[in-house]
C-alpha cells in the first residue's frame, strides 16, 4: 500500500501540529530558559519542515505517482486474508489470552496462521499444540516467566 | 591490558554455561540466516527476550555469535536459490548463484566461509586495538562532546543508505519523538503518554525491536508474492579445496574488503549490508578483470564476503566506547546492555574491564568455531533448505508475543509488538528505511539529555557547543557531513549549467 509522498506529509505534517500543540500545556521551569517541551518541540519543527518537503515532491510527482497504489497483494485473497490472520492472531492474543491463558490462545494463533498458510489439517493441530507446550515450558518452567493459566488454571502443572 | 583482567575474562567466558549459550546461538543463527525472510537483525530481535534472563557477558555473546553466524550462513540460499538469506549477501548473491550454475557451489560457499571468518577476525583485531585508547580519549567527553557525537553518529544514520535522504531523516526524527515518550527526561515531567501507565517509563525497547524487525518481517513474508524457490543443485563438494590458493591470489582484496567493513561498521547507522554492497563495487572498480564480474566470479565474493562480517564487529566499536550504535544489531545490544546495568560508554573500560576483554574474547570464538559449524551448515543446506515455511513463520509469531510478554509480563508488551510491527510494515512500503528510526529511539534519551545538561551549564549560550577544543571539531566533522551532500548538489548544478546551454 504505497501512498503519494504528498498523503505522508500531510499525515506527518499532522502529527507534528499535534505534538506542537501538546507541549504547550507542559510545565516551565522556573528559572530556567529550558523545559520539558523544548526537545520535542525542536523535533516537532524540524519533522514539519521535512513534511513540507516531503508534501511539496509529492505534489510535483504527481502525474506518475497517484494518491494511492495497492499492492499486488491487495487484490490476492489468499494473501490478504493471511494479512488479516496475522494482525487478527495479535488482536485476539492481546484480547483473550488473561481469560482463555498461553495455552489456548497459543495454539489458537498457531492454528490460525498454519491454516491460512495452507497447511493441512492433520498436520498443522498437532504441531501447533505440541510447539505451544513446548514454548510454554521453556519461558513458564525455564525462564519463570508468569504465563497466565486462564480458564485452565484449576489443571496448572 | 593486564595479565589480570585478561585472565577473568577468559574465566568469564570459559565458563562451561556461557559456552553453551554461544554453541546453541551459533546453531540458531546459523539457522535463521540461512532461512530466506529471517534476517541477523530479526536473529537479535528474537534473542533478546531470552538474553534478557541472562548475566551480561553470556546475553552479549548470544547477540555476538549469532549475528556473526547468520552473516555468513545468508550466503548459502544466495548461492544455491539465488535468495539472499540475510540483506548483507544480497550484493554478490548473483555472482554466488552464476558460480553455482559453472557446478563450483562449493567455491562460492568456501569463499564466503573462510573469508568470512578472516574478515570477523580482522574487524575485531581493529576493535581490540583502538577502543581502550579511543575510551581513554572519550573519558574527557563533557556533554557538549557527546551531544555533537550522537549528532554525528545520527547524520550518519541518515546519510548513508540506499533510501532517500528525506525520509531517512523523517524516520530518524519519528524514533527521536518515541524516545521522547514517558518521564525519563531532564525535568521528569511524564510527555505523550496517553494517559496510559504502560508508557510512564517510555516505550519499552524490546517489544519495540521485535516489532519493528521481526512481526513485519512476518507481515512481508504472509503478502509476498514472489513463486516458490527452486534449489539449483544438490551436490556440494569440499568447501576448502582451493581456499589456500584463493587466500594467496586475493589477499589484497581481502584487506581492503576487510578494512573498508570494519570503516563501514564503525560508521554509525551502516551495517553489514551497506558494507557488502560498498566493497562489491571497490571490488569490481580495482579488479584485473572486472569484465568477469557477474558471470560467476570468485573475486567479489572473497571481498564483499570479508565485509559484511568485518562491519559486524567494527559497529560494536563506538558502541562500547561511546555508547552509539553502528548498525540495527548493536542498537539492540545497547538496549541489552542498559538491561543489565552495564551501560556502555568510556567508564565500562576503567570499572569493568574484563567484561569487555570477555566481548573481545566471545568474538574471536564466534569466528574460529564458525568455520566447522559454517562446513556443517553447508552440508545438511539443502535439507535446512526445505523446512516447511508455513509452519515456521507461525511458530517465530507466537515466540514474538511471548517474547515481548515476558519483559514486564504484561499484555501491553504484545500491543506494541503490534503497534511498531505495523509501523514498520508501512513504512517500509512507502520508502522510509527503518533503521534510523531505531538509532532514534536509542539515542533520543542520550541526545536529549546531553542537550540540556549542556544548555543549563551554559546558561543558555548555544556558542559553548562551538567554542570547546574537542567539540569545535566534532561540530565542524557533523556540520561537513550536514552539507556534504547539499555542497555536491550544487557543485554539480554549477558543473551542469555550461554543458546545457
Amino acid at each position: 500500500m504505497k501512498f503519494n509522498d504528498a498523503i505522508s506529509g500531510a499525515l506527518l505534517l499532522a502529527l507534528s501540529i499535534a505534538i506542537l500543540v501538546a507541549i504547550q500545556s507542559f510545565p516551565k521551569i522556573p528559572g530556567q530558559n529550558i523545559g520539558p517541551g523544548a526537545f520535542p518541540g525542536l523535533l516537532a519543527a524540524l519533522l514539519a519542515g521535512c513534511s513540507f518537503i516531503l508534501i511539496f515532491r509529492g505534489i510535483k510527482e504527481r502525474a506518475s505517482e497517484p494518491w494511492l497504489v495497492f499492492g499486488a497483494w491487495l487484490r490476492s485473497i489468499p494473501h490478504l486474508r493471511s494479512f488479516a490472520v496475522t494482525v487478527g492472531c495479535l488482536v485476539f492474543y492481546i484480547v483473550a489470552a488473561d481469560k482463555l491463558g498461553f495455552i489456548i490462545c497459543g495454539t489458537v494463533v498457531l492454528s490460525a496462521m498454519m491454516w491460512t498458510l495452507k497447511t493441512r489439517p492433520q498436520i498443522f493441530i498437532p504441531v501447533a499444540l505440541i510447539a505451544t507446550l513446548v514454548i510454554h515450558t521453556i519461558f513458564y518452567k525455564g525462564l519463570r516467566v508468569p504465563l497466565p493459566w486462564g480458564v485452565l488454571m484449576p489443571f496448572a502443572w | 591490558m593486564t595479565p589480570h583482567v585478561l585472565m577473568q575474562a577468559l574465566a568469564l567466558v570459559f565458563d562451561p554455561y556461557v559456552l553453551l549459550v554461544i554453541f546453541c546461538s551459533a546453531i540458531f543463527g546459523l539457522f535463521v540466516g540461512c532461512i530466506p525472510g529471517l534476517t541477523a537483525t530479526m536473529a537479535t530481535a528474537l534473542l533478546v527476550p531470552i538474553t534478557f534472563f541472562m548475566p551480561p557477558v553470556p546475553a552479549v555473546a548470544a547477540i555476538v555469535t549469532a549475528t556473526a553466524m547468520a552473516i555468513f550462513s545468508g550466503d548459502i540460499p544466495g548461492a544455491l536459490l539465488r535468495i539472499p538469506g540475510t540483506p548483507a549477501s544480497a550484493a554478490y548473491t548473483d555472482e554466488a548463484y552464476a558460480m553455482t550454475l559453472k557446478g563450483q557451489a562449493e567455491v562460492a560457499l568456501g569463499a564466503g566461509l573462510v573469508f568470512s571468518a578472516i574478515g570477523g577476525l580482522f574487524g575485531t583485531a581493529v576493535m581490540i586495538a583502538f577502543s581502550p585508547s579511543l575510551a581513554e580519549i572519550a573519558l574527557q567527553f563533557s556533554s557538549f562532546e557527546y551531544f555533537w557525537l550522537v549528532v554525528l553518529g545520527l547524520a550518519g544514520a541518515v546519510f548513508i543508505g540506499n533510501s532517500s535522504v528525506l525520509k531517512a531523516c523523517i524516520s530518524l526524527l519519528l524514533g527521536l519523538l518515541i524516545a521522547c515518550i514517558g518521564l525519563e527526561n531532564p525535568a521528569g515531567h511524564p510527555r505523550f503518554t496517553f494517559g496510559l501507565n504502560e508508557l510512564m517509563s517510555g516505550v519499552e525497547l524490546i517489544p519495540m525491536m521485535v516489532g519493528m524487525f521481526a512481526v513485519s518481517e512476518l507481515l512481508r513474508f504472509v503478502t509476498n508474492m514472489d513463486p516458490p524457490m527452486k534449489i539449483a543443485t544438490d551436490k556440494i563438494g569440499n568447501i576448502f579445496g582451493g581456499m589456500w590458493g584463493l587466500l594467496v591470489k586475493y589477499k589484497w582484496p581481502l584487506v581492503r574488503g576487510s578494512a573498508l567493513g570494519t570503516i563501514i561498521g564503525i560508521q554509525p547507522g551502516s551495517g553489514a549490508d551497506m558494507a557488502s554492497w560498498m566493497s562489491y563495487a571497490m571490488s569490481k572498480k580495482f579488479s584485473k578483470e572486472p569484465e568477469k564480474f557477474g558471470t560467476g566470479h570468485v573475486e567479489g565474493i572473497v571481498e564483499s564476503g570479508a565485509a559484511n562480517n568485518s562491519s559486524l564487529a567494527g559497529a560494536w566499536i563506538p558502541a562500547i566506547v561511546f555508547g552509539i550504535p553502528g548498525d540495527s544489531i548493536t542498537a539492540i545490544a545497547i538496549g541489552v546492555l542498559y538491561l543489565k546495568n552495564m551501560n556502555p560508554g568510556p567508564t565500562i573500560f576503567v570499572n569493568n574491564p574484563q567484561n569487555i576483554y570477555a566481548i573481545f574474547i566471545v568474538f574471536i570464538l564466534a569466528n574460529i568455531i564458525m568455520v566447522p559449524l559454517g562446513w556443517l551448515t553447508v552440508k545438511i543446506a539443502t535439507k535446512i533448505l526445505k523446512v516447511p515455511r508455513n509452519i515456521l513463520m507461525p511458530i517465530i509469531l507466537l515466540f514474538c508475543i511471548v517474547g515481548s510478554f515476558a519483559i514486564n509480563n504484561t499484555v501491553f508488551g504484545v500491543v506494541l509488538i503490534l503497534f511498531f510491527g505495523l509501523a514498520a510494515f508501512l513504512l517500509e512500503e512507502n520508502g522510509f528505511p527503518v533503521a534510523p528510526a531505531i538509532l532514534g529511539v536509542v539515542l533520543g534519551t542520550m541526545m536529549e539529555e546531553n542537550f540540556v545538561t549542556s544548555m543549563i551549564k551554559s546558561d543558555g549560550n548555544i556558542w559553548v557547543f562551538f567554542t570547546r577544543p574537542i567539540a569545535m571539531w566534532l561540530a565542524a566533522g557533523t556540520i561537513i557531513i550536514l552539507f556534504w551532500p547539499v555542497g555536491t548538489w550544487a557543485w554539480q548544478k554549477y558543473r551542469a549549467r555550461p554543458i546545457s546551454t
